[in-house]
């Protein structure tokens, strides 16, 4: 029954993974960017609902709602102001600027909050540790499920917006052929920036569950990236279904790692995701060759 | 007055002069046929029209207005749509989502998608289908259907019967000629002459970046346009 524990756990864990990683697929399948600095905006956001919590007492979920537009509007800014002029010098420049960005955000939030580790768990109440049973040792945490019900309406949601709004189906034609949507009318800048806008949202969700999930200091951002790329990696990069899945494998893996060893947790985890990437260059590689 | 002018248009790839002070002029319901040589410019040239490569020189004009620092996508908005060489469909996309991406963002007028298909009747049963799926005809069709959602007021259109079968170069032809004698105004690259010199008004032959010889489609001889493609004359004066 342990195993099936485990594995129960595991989903729920990939849903958090899934959540985390929206963002870094969606950025990466529209603007071909791997933002290094997405685990950092997903603890600035997490800082700023703390702030906001902090200071009026007020529900981390309402206080998300304010931080998004907030949040929205700093990511179309850093695809206006940043990343759009670094791509122009290739696929190596937005790489350099992102970490650039990541270490600017852990400084700034460390001079803003100093070294010490926040939670937001203390602001959700009874929904931080409470859970439901499904006999035979078997419990779900309410947290982890409502978590992984976010993830699924938000990569679904995204996946909806994609396949049926003009706004989605601009993004899909840009990805595909930049220079044909400009033809057909697509004003590129405008909607790469609305891509980083929507991307750099989900971010803000993620670093807030983050936060109720777990604790959180200024430089909690880079492992933060590191799970939402193995996820991202397994499921296919910009796939947003796919990042589901990939969520999941490595949460599973990770708690199925973990029942062999006490350090199992992180070593089947990324041994997975080498798995994966090792089985995708070379599937790669035979398509090449075919 | 003209509805399209290009008035000393000059275009680069790099060093390489691929158009040299190019004057052309379009009018309303006319079909000019651009022909000549591979390497002659042309398609240069209506990518330098529709915006999709910046000219080095000289301006292009629509309807009086002066269009030439108008960015690629805004110029669909003003009636200026390409068939691109190579189709360039979205392959990720349906026939029916390469369709309203255009409309979308193309000008108020009679071209709906309902009207493509009743153009194009062979993607009516193709329309959830993806693009890339979809044999060279109906890939064509596809592609000429997106410009035409948009409402242009001029349709400039890039080698359509490249690397199509015979017959599925003969539909769309089929069906250019009833968007010409809808009174379309249209530019057309080709390279085979009997077509173009069949359903355009005017021809203009080029060579090495420059008009060699332009006219009225139905004043010249066959002879005469084949002798400015390959430029025999031009050899001769130089």
């Amino acid at each position: 029954m342990i195993w099936v524990n485990q594995v129960i756990q595991g989903v729920l864990l990939g849903g958090y993974y899934a959540l985390i990683a929206c963002g870094l697929s969606f950025m990466f399948g529209v603007m071909r960017i791997i933002n290094l600095a997405h685990g950092d905006l997903a603890i600035l956001a997490a800082f700023l609902v703390w702030a906001i919590v902090e200071h009026s007492g007020m529900s981390p979920f309402l206080a998300l709602a304010l931080v998004l537009p907030v949040m929205g509007a700093l990511g179309w800014l850093l695809q206006r102001v940043m990343l759009e002029r670094s791509l122009r010098a290739g696929m190596l420049v937005p790489l350099l600027t992102t970490f650039g960005l990541a270490i600017v955000i852990q400084n700034l939030l460390f001079l803003a909050f100093g070294a010490d580790i926040r939670s937001l768990a203390p602001a959700i109440g009874d929904l931080a540790f409470n859970s439901w049973s499904l006999g035979s040792h078997i419990y779900i945490g309410q947290l982890a499920g409502l978590i992984f019900l976010v993830a699924v309406l938000m990569l679904g949601g995204l996946q909806l917006m994609l396949a049926r709004t003009p706004l989605g189906r601009s993004i899909r034609a840009i990805a595909e052929d930049p220079d044909t949507a400009e033809l057909v009318g697509i004003d590129s800048r405008r909607v790469y920036a609305a891509a980083a806008a929507i991307a750099v949202m989900t971010v803000a969700v993620g670093g807030t569950f983050l936060g109720m999930r777990a604790t959180f200091s200024p430089y909690a951002g880079p492992i933060q990236l590191i799970f939402a790329f193995e996820a991202v990696v397994i499921g296919g990069l910009g796939s947003m279904w796919g990042t589901l899945a990939g969520g999941i494998v490595l949460g599973v893996a990770q708690n199925l790692g973990a029942l062999i060893a006490p350090n199992g947790f992180l070593i089947v985890g990324h041994a997975v995701f080498l798995l994966a990437l090792g089985a995708r260059l070379l599937h790669q590689r035979r398509k090449g060759g075919a | 007055m003209s509805l399209l002018r290009i008035e000393n248009l000059d275009a680069r790839h790099g060093q390489l002069q691929a158009v040299r002070g190019i004057s052309l002029e379009v009018r309303e319901g006319e079909t000019l046929a651009l022909v000549g040589a591979n390497g002659a410019g042309k398609t240069t040239l209506l990518r330098a029209v529709a915006g999709a490569h910046r000219p080095a020189g000289g301006r292009v004009w629509l309807d009086g207005a002066d269009v030439t620092e108008v960015p690629a996508f805004r110029r669909l908005a003003l009636g200026i749509a390409l068939v691109p060489e190579g189709r360039r469909l979205f392959t990720g996309m349906t026939v029916e989502e390469n369709l309203l991406v255009a409309r979308a963002h193309g000008r108020p007028g009679p071209w709906t998608v309902e009207r493509v298909l009743d153009a194009f009747p062979m993607l009516r049963a193709r329309i959830k289908a993806k693009a890339g799926s979809l044999s060279g005809g109906e890939q064509q069709a596809t592609a000429i259907g997106r410009a035409l959602v948009a409402n242009p007021r001029v349709l400039l259109l890039d080698e359509v019967s490249l690397g199509l079968a015979p017959v599925a170069v003969d539909r769309v032809y089929q069906c250019l000629e009833t968007l010409i004698a809808g009174g379309a105004t249209i530019v057309l690259v080709e390279q085979d002459l009997s077509r173009a010199l069949r359903v355009a008004t005017r021809v203009a032959c080029m060579l090495e970046g420059s008009v060699v010889l332009e006219g009225a489609a139905g004043q010249m001889t066959r002879e005469q346009v084949t002798e400015a493609y390959f430029g025999l004359n031009h050899r001769a004066e130089a």
